[in-house]
């Protein structure tokens, strides 16, 4: 893709916001108006999605379950398949009262919301959604800069449940923290190989390494260890935002929907959007590793602006976060750690084995290079079979004696 | 292999996903307001009373026996019986109240009334604004014509109009039968008084002699 095939739409972008900017002549205030123009943009993009997905995945599960879904909201007697409910959903929550328990501490309960919020807004910052657009797409170090960020949204939690005063609340910010804290690190294992292979830690670095004449098979997600990696990171992601089938904190049928119980109104819908922006963010770094961020599948598209496509495939992930919830259980605590520890964090460890030789094997040609592919595939095959062997022995399948 | 069951579950449930936008056997919601499910003839919840003819009031099959009154497990029916100037009972009802925020909906009212008075209904939208008056049934409201039985319920209320046209045919046979029997009686009684009275007069005649 050459700067002069760039469309006009591509910089479209970028020419509102400067146009904007330049009506104020200071220089500092445009660098200011600058900053917040950028910031207003992922709000209102990311949470018209936000509230577009909660109505999609709520018509979504539904049909997955042969019932219809919310299909009854009206404006001006319009009916558009329901697609008002999140506007009616919002008057709902703004107007609910909000009841604080008599024995919280009442600065954290309120801050905890907040602090959600804002920890999960702030991995938008680094993440390349076109080829000029990313609010700090000078940070070298964006993976980092990310996952630390990331990482704050456990301590949101715990403020939560600690604040709340409440027992279930307490135990499910426990459970909470002990989850992030498990699958933090699959995350971040395969988040490196592709940072190796990109020889950067620069979100961008890792995009633009993933182009190239091949289109869509330059992406991560078509080499053996790419392929592994985005599937160990898209499970350890739904652990990461606690959604089903990893949706231990929340747990309704045990602790009554953990450290959101003592939350109502306003502030339990702050939770919620909290948690899907942390789903949109991941969902936006798995598109970045693996999935080819901007990218477009193959030259001839590239006239669809790279914001466009890292946007549909943003939605693509999350349907399939959608469709896990509507598939899968919840796990065990047991169960929970045991997938993290003994399984994906091995894979995980074995899938840098993969990256090195794939990465010193480059320069392969002829029958040397079917011979690196196969090798590969069985560093990924191999570990994974033999590993669910072992663990899976003995554990099922399960027969019901007296059912 | 690891994972097969998971792969298996999101086959089926993305089968789902497709299936039910165009297989109407796989959504069988029903849209309540505008749509409604036809209730299955047994279905019951409150009890009405079954009146013939056009007047409702007059039409009342009730006699006030009290029967359902006794009967029923939460004791939610109350009865007065009409009676006229002199006192006397009427066989019909003054006030037959239901309060149906007490019916439990057994149906038993319905099983032991003796004269086919007592249905159990089809009607369960019955939300209200005053949850005490609102849910007292009085015997204007309670009182529904054999027409709608026969709507709700066309098996049992064939079945019923069978059996109390039977019986009406027989009670009026038994009067008949009954007329006869009293007409016979007064013959023949008639008869041995003459028998008597001759028998008097051969005495008296005898005596003479
Ligand atoms: S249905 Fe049962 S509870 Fe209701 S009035 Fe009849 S006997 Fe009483
Ligand atoms: S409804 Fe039936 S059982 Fe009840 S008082 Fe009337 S005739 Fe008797």
């Amino acid at each position: 893709m050459s700067a002069s095939s760039e469309s006009i739409l591509e910089a479209f972008p970028l020419t509102i916001r400067d146009w904007l900017a330049s009506v104020v002549p200071l220089d500092w205030l445009q660098w200011l108006i600058l900053s917040l123009i950028g910031i207003v943009a992922i709000l209102t993009v990311f949470g018209l999605t936000f509230a577009f997905t909660t109505v999609t995945e709520r018509k979504l599960l539904g049909r997955f379950q042969n019932r219809l879904g919310p299909n009854r909201v009206r404006i001006f007697g319009i009916r558009v398949f329901g697609f008002f409910q999140p506007f009616a959903d919002a008057v709902k929550a703004l107007t609910k009262e909000d009841i604080v328990p008599a024995a919280a501490d009442k600065v954290l309960h309120f801050l905890a919301p907040c602090a959600m919020v804002a920890f999960s807004l702030l991995g938008f910052a680094v993440l390349p959604f076109g080829k000029h657009l990313s609010l700090l797409s000078n940070i070298d170090a964006a993976l980092l800069y990310f996952f630390a960020a990331g990482a704050a949204s456990e301590l949101a939690i715990f403020m939560a449940g600690w604040s709340s005063n409440n027992k279930f609340s307490l135990i499910s910010s426990m459970r909470a923290l002990a989850q992030l804290i498990s699958y933090e690190l699959p995350l971040l294992l395969v988040a490196v190989p592709a940072v190796l292979m990109a020889g950067s830690l620069s979100l961008t670095g890792i995009v633009v390494n993933q182009g190239g004449d091949l289109g869509i098979l330059n992406w991560n997600v078509f080499t053996p260890w790419g392929f592994a990696g985005f599937i160990i990171f898209f499970i350890a992601a739904l652990a990461e935002c606690n959604r089903c089938p990893f949706d231990l904190p929340e747990g309704e049928s045990e602790i009554i929907a953990g450290y959101l119980t003592e939350y109502s109104g306003f502030k339990y819908a702050l939770f919620f959007m909290g948690e899907y922006f942390g789903m949109m963010s991941l969902s936006g770094l798995g598109v970045t590793l693996f999935l080819g961020g901007w990218q477009a599948p193959c030259a001839a598209l590239a006239f669809i602006p790279s914001y466009l496509w890292f946007y549909a495939k943003l939605i693509v992930m999350i349907l399939c976060f959608i469709w896990m919830r509507a598939t899968l259980l919840r796990l065990r605590m047991d169960q929970l750690m045991r997938l993290s520890w003994k399984f994906l964090v091995p894979l995980a460890l074995v899938n840098l084995g993969t990256v090195t030789f794939w990465k010193y094997t480059a320069d392969w040609e002829g029958g040397m290079l079917v011979a690196r592919w196969l090798i590969a595939i069985a560093l990924v095959i191999l570990p994974f079979i033999s590993l669910g062997k072992v663990l899976s022995s003995g554990l099922g399948p399960r027969k019901y004696r007296y059912a | 292999m690891l994972g097969t069951g998971i792969l298996k579950g999101l086959y089926i449930t993305a089968k789902n996903l497709v299936g039910s936008y165009y297989s109407s056997e796989r959504l069988t919601t029903i849209q309540y307001p505008e749509q409604r499910a036809q209730l299955p003839e047994n279905y019951r919840n409150f009890p009405f009373l079954v009146y013939d003819g056009e007047d409702a009031i007059d039409g009342l099959r009730c006699t006030a026996c009290k029967m359902c009154e006794k009967e029923c497990p939460p004791q939610c029916i109350y009865i007065i019986p009409e009676r006229d100037e002199k006192g006397k009972l009427q066989k019909k009802p003054k006030v037959f109240d239901i309060d149906i925020s007490v019916c439990m909906g057994c149906g038993i009212c319905a099983e032991v009334c003796p004269f086919e008075s007592i249905k159990m209904d089809h009607h369960f939208e019955v939300a209200q604004r005053n949850r005490f008056a609102g849910l007292l049934l009085h015997r204007e409201q309670l009182a529904k014509s054999n027409k709608y039985y026969h709507s709700i319920r066309p098996k049992e209320a064939t079945a019923v109009d069978e059996s109390l046209a039977e019986e009406k045919r027989k009670a009026e046979e038994k009067a008949k039968a009954a007329a006869a029997a009293k007409e016979a009686a007064a013959k023949a009684a008639a008869a041995k008084a003459a028998d008597a009275a001759k028998a008097k007069t051969d005495d008296l005649e005898e005596k003479k002699n």
